[in-house]
């Protein structure tokens, strides 16, 4: 759906020459939620408004569908637009026009007919739950009813893709996941292909399929979000993995947990996707002839399933216990014994 | 009763000083928004950041600005004298001031339209873009409407500053109430003359306020 190939953008200040964003390339699927995570100045923002042209890339080129987007003139490109969609951190709503006028302004652009704009305004407004609000002022809304109306707004045309830039980072964490919902609910509905940045790891891991991290203008490192999850490899990525899992605490605990149990072995078990719906505990205890205590834990639910890390001992006759090792290694959780970090 | 106090004031003279006060209030008002919309316009789009920008255009856009705004304005009806005459015919009479008033007016209000431009969301105009908007749309339908209260308290602002330009304007034979103040009143000593000129004036200028006021507040939506 997307096809990023070399992609820089070079900004030109006073003194030295600033690379935002550093020969990147990326494809993005259609119907796919493209997470791409940085902390902020790693170029994220600035990759986003590539992909629409707010800002022209210095070198590269971007194709949505099979339009060449880098090549297009003014005013094609302006028809172009109409079929990217883009929701802001702050909104950018017209505070002048009332939710329903702010909602008719694309259609209005892309000379939608009054009638239609009409059934198609009303539409969207049930669409993102603003039922009734039509007529109030952005200034009379809640943070996320403003960004429903963003979004709604960013959907009137009917887009083929859907930029999010850092749109729940100025929300509450419970408006944050609404709007999260939201965002999944129309990728289902309308199979809309998404990308969104943020900084963090919770959208990313909420709803997206795909993840790309950025540092310094360059991908470090991508994939599907399970396997990122899974073996983060760079060390901003670890950290970021970090931030969901909170396993800040892990060294301190597992030291702890070292020191505690001393009997016994010492298991890691990682759950990815599926495992975690198998009962593995129980049937281990019931297979083997030991016991098995549960000592630190946490699983989390992504798009692409679940996962998590979990740290167990096992008490028994070594033996039983190297033979229930073996068992687990035979289903698709991962075992790490005496692990050291 | 009113006699007694102002023995010289008549009534129908000062109906018609103030009538034409109003005149030429109310046109170089409306010839002011427009124009120094227009050059506010110019300023904001052309400048560093602009949607259109020059950095030619906007130079001489502000110097032109700039000289406009330095010269005094009794001075400014001297210098138009012949751009007047060509323009309306006649150098006398409240027509004759209405272009040395709308010049004089333009590059003030201009000055307070780019602010207002400026105060404009960055973001609101880079959401416009992303949706396709052709730069007129972002003009008549972002732009100016986000900055509607601000610009319509700038020209309260500048229609008051006009009304004080319209008694100087009285100097040069202009009508109005400051023609009427100095002529009839101060030169022949009818100082009852000169008070209640200034006190028709003050009025004048509470009522544009008062309306300014109401207007920037029901617009604005924020």
């Amino acid at each position: 759906m997307i096809t990023i190939k070399d992609l820089s953008k070079v900004f030109q200040t006073k003194d030295r020459e600033v690379k935002a964003v550093d020969g990147l390339s990326l494809t993005i699927n259609k119907g796919e939620i493209y997470g791409v995570i940085g902390y902020s100045g790693a170029g994220k923002s600035t990759f986003i408004r590539l992909l629409n042209r707010l800002e022209d890339p210095t070198e590269g080129s971007i194709h949505v569908g099979d339009q060449d987007l880098t090549g297009l003139s003014k005013n094609k490109l302006r028809i172009a637009r109409q079929d990217i969609g883009m929701i802001f951190q702050h909104f950018n709503l017209l505070w002048s026009r009332t939710v329903y006028d702010n909602i008719a302004f694309p259609l209005e652009i892309a000379g939608v007919p009054k009638e239609e704009r009409s059934r198609r305004v009303n539409e969207l407004i049930d669409l993102v739950g603003l039922s009734g609000r039509g007529n109030s002022y952005p200034s009379q809304l809640s943070g996320g009813q403003k960004q429903r109306v963003g979004i709604a707004r960013a959907l009137a045309n009917n887009p083929k893709v859907l930029l999010c830039d850092e749109a729940t980072s100025a929300l509450d964490p419970e408006t944050t996941d609404s709007i999260l919902d939201l965002l999944v609910d129309i990728n289902e509905k309308l199979g809309l292909t998404i990308v969104l940045i943020t900084h963090e790891m919770h959208v990313i891991r909420k709803i997206c399929h795909q993840v790309a991290v950025m540092e310094q203008g360059r991908i470090v490192e991508k994939g599907d979000v399970l396997d990122v999850f899974l073996h983060p490899e760079q060390p901003v990525t670890k950290k970021f993995v970090d931030q969901v899992m909170g396993d800040q605490e892990k060294e301190h605990s597992l030291k702890l947990i070292k020191d505690k149990y001393q009997s016994g072995k010492i298991v890691r078990l990682h759950f990815v996707g599926e495992s975690t719906n198998q009962a593995l505990i129980s049937e281990v205890s019931r297979k083997f002839v030991l016991d098995v205590n549960i000592l630190h834990g946490k699983i989390t639910q992504t798009q692409k399933g679940a996962y998590g890390t979990m740290f167990v001992q096992f008490e028994g006759d070594n033996e039983e216990v190297a033979r229930a090792i073996e068992y687990i290694r035979s289903t698709s959780v991962e075992v790490e014994v005496n692990p050291d970090a | 009763m009113l006699n007694d106090f102002f023995p010289n004031v008549r009534m129908e003279d000062m109906i018609t000083a103030t009538n034409e006060t109003l005149y030429m209030t109310l046109i170089s008002v409306a010839g002011t928004f427009i124009l120094g919309i227009l050059l506010g316009l110019l300023l904001y789009l052309s400048g560093p950041g602009g949607l259109w920008q020059n950095k030619v255009v906007n130079t001489i856009t502000a110097s032109v600005v700039n000289i406009f705004r330095a010269i005094p304005f009794i001075i400014l009806i001297l210098l138009l004298f012949p751009f007047t005459d060509f323009l309306v015919g006649t150098i006398r009479g409240p027509n004759a001031a209405l272009p040395a008033l709308i010049i004089g007016g333009a590059p003030f209000y201009a000055r307070l339209v780019e602010i207002a431009l400026k105060e404009v969301e960055k973001g609101v105009v880079e959401a416009a873009k992303a949706m396709g908007a052709k730069s007129s749309t972002i003009i008549f339908k972002v732009l100016l409407p986000e900055s509607m209260p601000a610009l319509i308290s700038g020209i309260t602002v500048t229609a008051i500053a006009l009304i004080g330009y319209t008694a100087v304007a009285g100097a040069i034979g202009s009508g109005g109430l400051g023609d009427f103040a100095y002529f009839y009143g101060f030169q022949r000593s009818n100082f009852d003359v000169v008070f209640i000129c200034t006190v028709l004036i003050i009025i004048i200028v509470f009522i544009f306020q008062f309306i300014g006021d109401y207007a920037s507040r029901k617009l604005d939506k924020r």
